[in-house]
């Protein structure tokens, strides 16, 4: 593979050079001198042109120029005027054109004022490859040296060399894998001298599976991934599953077109399923506003816009933001273009209410562990209902053996014994009672009615009555009564003893029910008023039955030939709110309340004759059964247990937010000034208009968009990407305004290399790791990064790259290496984040308490930084250089402060990798002092130590062994950092002197730099 | 500006001074010295023109004070005490959610009598006494007004000039365009405080004091108010300082080996934070030990003053810190949304703030500091005129977010002492006379401390960035 390449390079390195041409170029030398002089007030923001007069559109622009002929051009008469009234810019304006750029651009009208567009809208064209020779110790590997090494021709400078193995095994293992080479990769690497050794170095690192967490970092800061919302509140999500898929995604080398449709529209691809629908969690990573006083439609429009101001960024480099209020004033990219680009992401159904860092739509995305664990729960479920109904089956062969015994043992002892009517009477309904003592009405369906019924009764004593209330199928909804809602309103319910043809009344003198609604409590049913009664009536459809305890005046005793009289009135202005089915019962026992229910029936139902029982009382005495069986009961307790823990495996599941369009379209509103209250003109889908036009038969959806990004024509994307790959390697992009390809952003110096480069990635059907390849494969990748006195002259930014960038490594990076170089890191991958070690207090201070840090242990404390948990409003602090993840981040932090100082000497992540690091040595093989350092500095810097930086490590060394010999406590405490097993076979004063020592090595100017 | 090129500027002019030297002497020299790249980022690093002030407190007021209660003294308002809001005042305004339309809304006179204090004659309420017992020496602006209603925008606006995260906030800009006067501290510290017991304390965000697209060493440094002041300033445990002063002795000499080897100037920098990390560790600590200080100013302070993380602790950390040479001291006290407890918890909140404020003006007065350092007090908006809440319950009485309307005080710096300026309407509700938007504040700020508003700016995705954006009248008539 890799030599078939190389031969295709060879093949271009030998077509013709670039001919530079003679007349100042539009769009390098004079665009940005218009856009920077001129845009301001004659740009393409219509709202703040003066003049009418906009040099940005060629048409217009020739109203003041005359093509040939700089002394006919108003333009140019202007741009030399002396006159205050008629110079431009204007005095005041803050811009000068200077007589050279005067000069050039009269240079340009003479030469024709040849027009095109800024040089990133622009197709992108394969250039030619320049043909250049190697210059001392400089190689062309491939073409990216021969556009490099052209270049630099035509300054003083010439490429360095390459650097050392050792150098280069470090820069590779940091740049694809973001950890440092063990000690076994080096020495094999050192030990590889055949032909193609750094070629198998690099597939052996591209094949790594930490190379995808390396690539993920800058994906995650581009997508402000984050494990909470961000603003007040700042509640947490779980779209860890979405990172997890970034970084398979980079391993399997996705094509980056495909990575791209997945991310912006997976839903919408005819073939979508769950790795495509996660895909697009993507867009979801925006903040969620929580606060209250918000307006939902507010937050809504704020997080399309962040959807549509991030794919302007990560894909067309674009600082579509600009829009949202006016045209943009630099580049040809309108209000309405960026509303039309808005109309792409406004389909979501998010509302923008709530604040949930879990809004729909979401897609469950349980971890391997998580569907392994589901289905077997389920599998065991369906066990589990064979093995009950082979167990009811059994039990219903000795139903009635264990029916008679239960009546013996529970003879009398019937707390509530039913009362069955001689005399059933309502007003106008029919009466009828069941062998449960359930009485039924029907038959018309009156406003009121009245009952009155006649129990007869054995000698016995009563102390109260129940009236069960039952629901019903003939009810309103299955509920208690025929009324609008299936409520009742019993208004009066009057008990009395019927002897000896005598009447006599039994007063009640307290009640109790299963609910009373509002002021229509039970006392109001022996209150003596008619018109207030008793209801249940709780707020939704009945879904129970009901029940009233009425206790007596005092106990009566009943005589064989008594009768009760119970009359129950419904006269409320309710309609039809007539007791639909119940039962009356009585008790001699005191202690009977509402609860026994169950006992009350299931003795009801043992005194049926089996062949008289209703199916409920057949039911009932089965289950009964059962319950009373051990092994059905072990049969219950196993389904509950299994049902508990799938309930909790499923409530784990982290439910990622995804993408989704609503059915219904939303229009979307140019909004003025960019306020969500003020919406304009309407507007459709689209792309920018200014460039190549997305081809749609109706409005175009996100799919369209994606694929329009990352269509051949696209002038822009495959410059944008291939421009960040390079910045990932070399520390700032050929374009150093990764996020701007504007006018305003820089023009490239090696356009034509961007440009090849974009061309190989686009043509190589977006494989990104070949992108890769190919710029490490190039000698200019590969040299030293040693600086001459020339080069911090002539181009003290590298821009020119005759030697290779020297810079310090990010903060996540150098937490990794730590760990690496250490052995502590652990390498697992995926999952949800973890809590490494932090300062006490730094959430709860920045919350006031509301939000609480609580540190994981064990190997959690030194998984990658990748998996390290990101609260948005205060990310983790050692993290100190890094975007806030709070918008969308392509450009590159870089920092260096004494804080930064403080917290590489002073964290317990780097004193407890210092000590372990020393721990790992001591217990190694080597036992002298300079053998042991050099393993130190081999793990650290990937080297040993020169002899001098030797001498004065050594010396440093027996200093610290000196005084910590004076004071073990001293030692003891800084062995014991970190919560890493302590070693306590070594010697403490040793182990601590050691410790310092590898604490210094972590600290050195080059084990902080990518070299 | 790059980053990296922008350390190779940096580090560039001190090469001037001597790279082998691993002293720091030079640095603030160095500093000032211009560079020689053209750079379109370059940090200007003198003033444009003479300042009048080296230094600012910013005594900010989160949540927003009722300025109706404390400085802006309408009789109406009391005339019109649970009368409707009259016609004229509030139409196509825009107001907090919880107040949707002000129409129809009852007035509420001031809970607490106001009087005319000192020579000048200003109004202060009585929640105030130790802040009108030095109105002589304060400048009361009486007619900010500003475009946010809700509090995160309108902090954002006032100290960023953006109400979206993102652009540097003011102490950014002036130590990034002012650069240093201390080695050992850092040049922008903020500090956070809150009333305790407050049923509105709003979250600090650390955009407040953000860098935006400055270099990440100009964000603030946020002195924490529990544990330590900085992040990581204690030694690892076991280690003193003297076994730490060797060791960074030996990485700076491994250091110079390798700037030897690779001609890197990025890494004599890299020696160079670290030795000033190292002197911070020294410096922070004596910074925030009062042990020097006399029972006499202690007392000044108020109650608070020993305990860490209070406004009055705070107070007194910020005189030491300017005292040291720190440029920008943001101090930021929440609790002031008194959306439901103008006669409960706002009392409280003046006790917290109303001594302490005064004492720190008196004492920078009392050193000989006020003049060169400018302290500016005040909250991101003001508070309605009219209740929210019912006027029938009095312990719940309230006001709601307010931006039309608003005071603030500053002193020292160039400000002329015993002044108020501006005015709002009868009801407080509008700023009419004199009005100052928040960017006019800025470009006072600014301009006190040498800077042209519209030349302080910075080159981001394609444009000039400034604080201001592209606003601001620097208030020339405050000025002394």
């Amino acid at each position: 593979m890799i030599d078939r390449i190389q031969t295709v390079w060879l093949a271009f390195l030998t077509m013709i050079p670039l001919q530079a041409s003679e007349s100042p170029d539009f769009s390098r030398q004079i665009l940005p001198l218009l856009s920077e002089n001129c845009f301001q007030c004659h740009g393409p923001d219509a709202e703040r042109r003066e003049a009418d007069l906009a040099l940005h559109d060629q048409r217009e622009a020739m109203r003041v120029i005359t093509a040939g002929a700089r002394g006919e051009s108003e333009l140019y008469a202007r741009i030399t005027s002396a006159e205050a009234d008629l110079q431009m810019p204007p005095p005041d304006s803050g811009h000068v054109l200077t007589a050279d750029q005067q000069e050039l651009i009269g240079a340009w009208i003479d030469a024709g004022a040849e027009w095109n567009q800024h040089w990133s809208w622009q197709a992108v064209q394969r250039p030619k490859i320049p043909q250049v020779a190697a210059t001392s110790g400089a190689v062309i590997r491939n073409p990216i040296d021969a556009f490099i090494q052209s270049r630099l021709q035509q300054s003083p400078l010439q490429a360095s060399e390459e650097a050392d193995r050792r150098t280069l095994i470090r820069r590779l293992s940091l740049d694809l894998r973001g950890l440092p080479p063990n000690a076994r990769e080096i020495a094999a690497f050192l030990a590889d001298t055949e032909e193609g050794a750094y070629e198998r170095l690099v597939e052996q690192l591209l094949e790594s599976p930490s190379f995808g967490e390396r690539m993920a970092w800058d994906w995650l800061d581009a997508a402000r991934y984050a494990d909470s919302n961000g603003y007040q509140g700042d509640q947490e999500r779980t779209m860890w599953p979405w990172r997890d898929w970034v970084v398979q995604a980079f391993n399997q080398n996705l094509p980056f077109n495909q990575f791209t449709e997945w991310q912006l529209a997976g839903d919408l691809l005819p073939e979508s399923g769950f790795e495509q629908k996660l895909a697009t969690g993507f867009c979801r990573n925006h903040m969620i506003n929580g606060e209250g006083g918000r307006i939902a439609e507010e937050n809504r429009v704020d997080y399309v816009m962040d959807m549509a101001e991030t794919t302007g960024t990560v894909w067309l480099g674009l600082t579509l933001n600009c829009c949202r209020c006016h045209d943009h004033k630099f580049d040809s990219l309108t209000q309405q273009d960026y509303y039309r680009f808005f109309a792409f992401f406004n389909q979501t159904p998010v509302n923008g209410g709530g604040g949930s860092g879990q809004t729909a739509p979401l897609l469950e995305a349980p971890t391997a562990k998580q569907s392994e664990q589901i289905q077997q729960y389920q599998r065991q479920l369906q066990e589990l209902t064979g093995q009950f109904s082979q167990r009811a089956d059994q039990l219903l062969q000795t139903q009635s053996a264990w029916e008679q015994q239960q009546l013996q043992q529970q003879g009398n002892e019937l707390h509530w014994q039913p009362l069955f009517a001689e005399q059933l009477q309502a007003e106008y309904q029919q009466l009828k009672q069941s062998a449960d003592g359930a009485i039924l009405a029907s038959g018309p369906n009156p406003a009121n009615d009245t009952y009155t019924l006649i129990f007869p009764v054995t000698a016995q004593k009563a102390v109260s009555l129940r009236l069960d209330a039952l629901r019903h199928e003939t009810h309103t909804g299955g509920g208690l009564a025929r009324s609008d809602s299936g409520n009742f309103v019993l208004t009066e319910l009057e008990l009395s003893l019927l002897r000896d043809e005598q009447e006599q009344r039994i007063h009640i003198v307290s009640g109790q029910a299963t609910f009373e609604q509002g002021d229509l409590t039970i006392d109001r049913v022996f209150d003596g008023n008619r018109q207030s009664g008793w209801a249940v009536y709780e707020g939704r459809p009945v879904d129970r039955d009901h029940a009233a305890v009425l206790k007596l005046e005092s106990p009566v005793d009943l005589q064989q030939g008594d009768r009760l009289k119970v009359v129950l009135r419904h006269d409320s202005a309710h309609a039809s709110h007539n007791l639909g089915r119940f039962r009356v019962s009585i008790s001699g026992n005191a202690n009977a309340g509402l609860n026994n229910d169950k006992d009350q029936q299931l003795l009801l139902a043992l005194r049926t004759a089996a062949a008289e029982r209703t199916a409920e009382q057949t039911q009932l005495l089965r289950e009964q059964h059962q319950a009373a069986d051990a092994e059905w009961q072990q049969l219950v307790a196993a389904k509950k247990q299994t049902e508990d823990r799938l309930a909790a495996v499923r409530g784990e599941i982290p439910k990622v937010m995804v993408m989704q369009d609503r059915s219904e379209r939303r229009e979307t509103f140019m909004l003025e000034r960019g306020l969500y209250s003020a919406p304009g003109e309407a507007v459709t889908a689209g792309t920018p208009v200014s460039l190549p036009q997305l081809e749609s038969e109706s409005e175009p959806d996100r799919l369209e968009l994606a694929r329009w990004l990352m269509d051949d024509r696209n002038p822009l994307t495959a410059r944008v990407l291939v421009n960040r790959y390079w910045q990932l390697l070399f520390g700032q992009g050929l374009v150093k305004t990764a996020s701007d390809f504007g006018v305003q952003g820089e023009i490239p110096q090696q356009e034509q290399l961007l440009d090849w480069l974009a061309c190989e990635f686009r043509d190589s059907g977006w494989d990104l790791k070949q992108l890769l390849r190919t710029i490490v494969l190039s000698h200019t990748y590969r040299q030293t990064s040693r600086r001459t006195e020339l080069q911090l002259e002539h181009d003290p930014d590298n821009r020119l790259l005759s030697r290779a960038p020297r810079y310090r490594l990010a903060s996540w990076m150098l937490r990794d290496q730590a760990l690496a170089a250490s052995g502590l890191l652990c390498t697992e991958q995926g999952g949800p984040p973890v809590k490494v070690y932090q300062p006490e207090g730094v959430w709860e201070d920045a919350t006031f308490g509301r939000k609480t840090y609580t540190q994981d242990h064990g190997e959690s404390l030194y998984r990658r930084s990748l998996y390290v948990f990101w609260r948005r409003i205060i990310g983790p602090t050692i993290f100190f250089d890094n975007s806030p993840r709070q918008t969308c981040s392509v450009d590159v932090f870089r920092t260096n402060s004494p804080l930064h100082a403080l917290q590489l000497f002073n964290d317990v992540t780097y004193v407890e990798a210092a000590r372990v690091l020393a721990q790992r040595v001591l217990q190694g093989a080597d036992r002298s002092d300079r053998g042991r350092l050099n393993e130190i500095c081999e793990r650290v810097l990937c080297r040993p130590p020169e002899d001098e930086e030797a001498k004065v490590l050594l010396a440093g060394l027996q200093r610290s062994r000196e005084q910590f010999a004076t004071d073990s406590t001293l030692a003891q405490q800084l062995v014991s950092a970190g919560e890493a097993p302590a070693a306590e076979e070594l010697e403490p004063a040793e182990h601590a002197a050691w410790s310092a020592l590898c604490l210094a090595v972590l600290n050195l100017d080059e084990a902080l730099t990518r070299e | 500006m790059h980053p990296i090129s922008e350390s190779v500027a940096d580090l560039t002019r001190r090469e001037l001074l001597g790279r082998t030297s691993l002293g720091l002497g030079g640095v603030a020299l160095a500093e000032l010295l211009q560079g020689s790249s053209a750079s379109a980022n370059e940090r200007p690093l003198l003033p444009h023109f003479a300042p009048r002030a080296k230094r600012v407190i910013y005594l900010f007021q989160n949540g927003a004070p009722t300025h109706v209660d404390l400085f802006d003294f309408k009789p109406e308002l009391q005339r019109l005490h649970g009368k409707p809001l009259p016609a004229g005042f509030s139409e196509g305004k825009r107001f907090s959610t919880m107040t949707g339309n002000a129409d129809g809304k009852l007035m509420l006179a001031p809970v607490e009598p106001f009087r005319q204090r000192g020579d000048s004659g200003a109004w202060v309420s009585d929640f105030l006494p130790h802040t009108a017992g030095i109105a002589d020496r304060l400048c009361f602006i009486r007619s900010m007004h500003t475009d946010a209603v809700n509090h995160a925008p309108a902090i954002q606006l006032l100290l960023s000039g953006a109400q979206i995260p993102g652009r540097p906030t003011m102490g950014a800009w002036a130590t990034w365009g002012l650069g240093s006067e201390t080695e050992t501290l850092p040049a922008f510290v903020v500090m956070t405080s809150v009333t305790k017991n407050t049923t509105c304390g709003q979250i600090f965000y650390d955009f407040y004091w953000g860098n935006g697209f400055l270099p990440s060493r100009f964000q603030g440094v946020k002195f924490r108010g529990s544990g330590d002041p900085v992040l990581y300033i204690r030694n690892p445990s076991g280690m003193t300082s003297t076994m730490k002063r060797a060791w960074l002795d030996d990485i700076a000499r491994i250091n110079e080996l390798k700037l030897r080897e690779s001609g890197d100037p990025e890494t004599a920098s890299r020696t160079a934070q670290y030795e000033m990390a190292f002197r911070m560790q020294t410096s922070v600590p004596e910074l925030t030990d009062f042990s020097s200080e006399t029972q006499q100013t202690l007392d000044m302070y108020g109650p608070g003053v020993a305990e860490p993380g209070t406004f009055a602790h705070n107070c007194l950390l910020a005189r030491r810190l300017v005292e040291r040479g720190t440029r920008f001291v943001q101090l930021m006290h929440a609790g002031w949304d008194q959306h439901n407890s103008i006669t409960t918890e706002l009392y409280s909140q003046c006790r917290d703030t109303d001594q302490p404020s005064a004492a720190l003006v008196r004492d920078l007065d009392r050193l000989g500091l006020l003049d060169e350092t400018l302290v500016i007090w005040g909250g991101e908006f003001g508070r309605t005129p009219f209740i929210q809440g019912d006027l029938g319950n009095r312990p719940r009485w309230g006001r709601d977010h307010h931006p039309y309307a608003f005071t603030i005080w500053m002193a020292g710096g160039g400000i002329r002492p015993g002044m108020n300026w501006g005015a709002s309407d009868e009801l407080g509700f509008n700023a009419v006379e004199n009005r100052v938007h928040v960017h006019d504040l800025q470009a006072t700020v600014l301009h006190q401390l040498g800077f042209d508003h519209e030349r302080l700016t910075y080159r981001f995705q394609g444009r000039q960035f400034r604080l201001t954006d592209v606003h601001g009248h620097v208030v020339q008539e405050i000025l002394s």
